[in-house]
């Protein structure tokens, strides 16, 4: 209830059209020449001081993009991608590993606090009602800090960059690394493979719920820079751990590219819920600038009674070509998939997920609830498949459409494989609009047009919004009101 | 208190209202009766500001002020209420929840402070009992599968709890059982008092035999043809409308 008082709040007190986070860093950066090439991806790994095992993991990777082309299934629009006229390597100087928060740059700790993320955990400790969430910050291509380390590793939580753990834990690096997205996945997933930069790395011991949400954060700031950062979280027999993602970036005229590859695998009982609420910069009114992100995320369910969450509010991007999906290998292993998807303006959203179950009495939930404003167009695209050996696999998948206005366009392509005549899949979808009767009911009882979009659209969003963590939840609902300033009226 | 003078409206260049005259008095209950299609929903609309409608004359002043030149949810801080005819379902938001967020934009447009959630819990509770609207009633979404009876008896709720200068009450008496009828009644009794007026549209004279009006006009081809006491409702209820219909009956 106070969610809802919080958004129209938030709708009054916030300048209409304005990208909050649209501001540009001051901060110096170390550049990788543009282009790429072996050499390119020889510098990227040396500047993480590698071990070859990991510059000849790249390497391949590498070889293999060449080889490959992009996709254009999707139903997105845009300018051909120039990978030669991008940077594929951008750091804040005075980084790499910064021991402390005191050696970070103060700029861009003040970025951070525009972004009204928590870095410093004293901070943290001191509010009483604030919620513990452990922060790891990436700027650019480099993480600059995570937080709450030395309480994790009380419990055997691992939580660091990627760029960390290849040094301190490569068995667990070595063994998990591209086993759930291979390096041949697809052109983006082979490229990030080939040149990402950082990430978090998340590993949760057996039996270990870990205490605390664990959270990163992601901001481009460089211009003409990719973003490919590489998660992977391993949640070990009978562990649970809970994890977000934010995303912001500067207003650019030009589009930035972000690729990403998220990996979790849950083992034997594991669970591991996977949020991400995604702002990046959307581009102006007519479609210029914003960010297009072609990104790989992917779950297995690789140990009998495990489950993966994957929650999504997706408001921001140019164009998002995003498909959470869960691998059901394990026996009695669930897979959820529960998504918000909000476009507006020029933006073009292309998102699902895919269901495999292959695993016994596999079980598989998608919400997608899909909202089109201005000019955008939002398509949801999922596929449900059953192996002939899962026996007992069971789907429901629920889409909804939400539209505003006449401009806009929602799609619903849903694809359903069944190898295995037991299986069960039930779909169901709607499409609706915010009826002008609705409005006027609203108003007629004192909400001016926004504020009774705002309403009507969390009412919409409301069984998605409840799988989030409380504090982020509160975060998604303002999120939603913002990305739809402007589009009645 | 209201005063609609001369008002002529039309709806995709369909003439509904012509030079339609009337004034209700503070703490005034008015009806207005009349054969479907006279233009009596459509007027509830004009006053409440439902977008579609083009006034080509004439004005609709609520204590001085004129309501034509402002926005519905404006007309709702002023002190308008609509209870609708049909209310509309609002998926997914829980009553309460919608509850609260009407009353909290009135007062804000009011420049008033927010009631506390504790003293809105309250009040709603208190609102609800005296409707027999169940508590648990509240936390479902709003309308989302309520019987007819149940979303008239909620409008009400809801002009309890934003308290009107001005309440019209759209058929409100349609689809309602007798005793859901005396509920609503009783309701919409309580809250009479001596500043606050209302219109009651209704095409049967049943619901006048409970909310008692202190005068009655016959509304025809978009005008007010006859107005009279609350006696009219019952002679009107003997001969019907036949004599103001386009179409003898």
């Amino acid at each position: 209830m106070a969610a809802d008082l919080e958004t129209i709040e938030k709708v009054r007190s916030i300048d209409v059209g304005e990208y909050k986070y649209g501001f540009v860093s001051d901060i110096e950066s170390e550049l990788a020449p543009k282009g790429l090439n072996e050499g390119i991806v020889r510098y990227i790994s040396a500047k993480k001081n590698e071990p070859e095992w990991m510059t000849q993991w790249r390497l391949e990777a590498y070889r293999r993009w060449l080889t490959m082309v992009e996709p254009n299934w999707a139903r997105v629009e845009h300018d051909a991608i120039d990978y030669q006229d991008l940077h594929y390597y951008s750091a804040p100087k005075k980084s790499p590993g910064p021991k402390s928060l005191d050696e970070v740059d103060p700029e861009l700790l003040r970025t951070y606090a525009k972004l009204g993320i928590p870095l410093r955990e004293q901070e943290v400790l001191a509010g009483v009602e604030r919620p513990r969430v452990a922060v790891d910050a990436v700027f650019d291509s480099v993480s600059v800090a995570t937080t709450f380390k030395a309480e994790l590793a009380k419990v055997g939580v691992i939580f660091c960059p990627i760029s960390e753990a290849v040094h301190t834990h490569p068995e667990l690096v070595k063994k998990y690394l591209g086993s759930v997205v291979p390096v041949t996945d697809n052109f983006f997933a082979t490229l990030n493979s080939a040149v990402f930069s950082d990430g978090s790395f998340v590993y949760i011991p057996p039996g270990v719920r870990c205490p605390m949400e664990l959270s990163t954060y992601f901001r481009i700031n460089e211009q003409k820079t990719g973003q490919f950062e590489r998660t992977l979280i391993i949640a070990d027999k009978g562990s649970y751990v809970s994890y977000l993602e934010g995303c912001t970036a500067p207003k650019r005229d030009e589009n930035q590219l972000h690729a990403a590859v998220v990996e979790l695998i849950a083992h034997d009982d594991a669970e591991i819920k996977y949020s991400t609420v995604q702002n990046w910069y959307q581009g102006d009114a007519n479609g210029k600038g914003g960010i297009c992100r072609f990104v790989t995320t992917r779950g297995d369910c690789r140990g009998a009674q495990s489950r993966i969450s994957w929650t999504q509010v997706e408001t921001g991007s140019a164009i998002t070509w995003k498909y959470p999906s869960c691998i059901l290998r394990g026996d009695g292993s669930r897979g959820e998939f529960y998504s918000i998807a909000i476009s507006n303006g020029r933006q073009q959203v292309d998102s699902g997920t895919k269901m495999v179950h292959l695993g016994k009495n596999t079980t598989s939930r998608i919400i997608s609830k899909g909202i089109s404003a201005g000019h955008s167009q939002n398509t949801y695209r999922g596929l449900v498949s059953a192996h002939r050996k899962a026996s007992g696999a069971r789907n429901f998948t629920n889409c909804d459409s939400l539209l505003i206005g006449e401009n806009c366009g929602a799609h619903t392509v849903p694809y359903m494989e069944a190898g295995n005549p037991s299986a069960q899949f039930e779909h169901e979808a709607t499409t609706s609009k915010i009826s002008d009767d609705q409005l006027f009911y609203c108003q007629a009882r004192g909400l001016d047009a926004e504020e009774a979009t705002a309403l009507i659209v969390n009412g919409f969003v409301r069984d998605v919004l409840q799988q989030l963590p409380m504090e982020f939840a509160v975060e998604a609902q303002k999120l939603i009101a913002i990305s739809l300033e402007g589009s009645v009226g | 208190m209201l005063k609609i003078n001369n008002l002529h409206a039309e709806i995709d260049g369909k003439k509904i209202l012509n030079g339609l005259t009337l004034e209700v008095r503070a703490g005034e209950v008015a009806a207005i009766m009349g054969p479907n299609g006279s233009g009596k929903s459509t007027l509830s609309y004009i006053i409440a500001g439902r977008p579609g409608y083009e006034v080509t004359a004439g004005e609709v002043l609520l204590n001085g002020q004129n309501l034509l030149e402002m926005e519905p949810n404006a007309r709702a801080a002023a002190g308008v209420f609509l209870a609708f005819q049909y209310p509309l379902e609002i998926p997914g938001v829980a009553t309460m929840t919608f509850l609260k967020a009407a009353m909290n934009a009135q007062a804000r447009q009011r420049g008033e402070a927010e009631s506390t959630t504790p003293d809105f819990i309250k009040k709603v509770r208190g609102a609800a009992k005296d409707l027999k609207i169940d508590q648990e009633m509240l936390k479902r979404p709003l309308n989302v599968g309520f019987s007819g009876g149940e979303k008239k008896r909620m409008e009400i709720l809801q002009m309890a709890l934003l308290a009107p200068k001005f309440a019209i009450l759209d058929e409100t008496d349609s689809g309602l059982d007798i005793d859901a009828l005396r509920i609503v009644a009783d309701g919409v009794n309580a809250l009479r008092n001596r500043e606050r007026g209302f219109l009651v549209i209704t095409h049967y004279q049943r619901l006048l035999d409970y909310i008692r009006p202190d005068s009655v006009h016959v509304m025809a081809r978009g005008e007010i043809v006859r107005s009279g006491g609350p006696t009219l409702a019952l002679e009107l209820e003997k001969s019907g409308y036949a004599a103001y219909s386009d179409e003898a009956a």
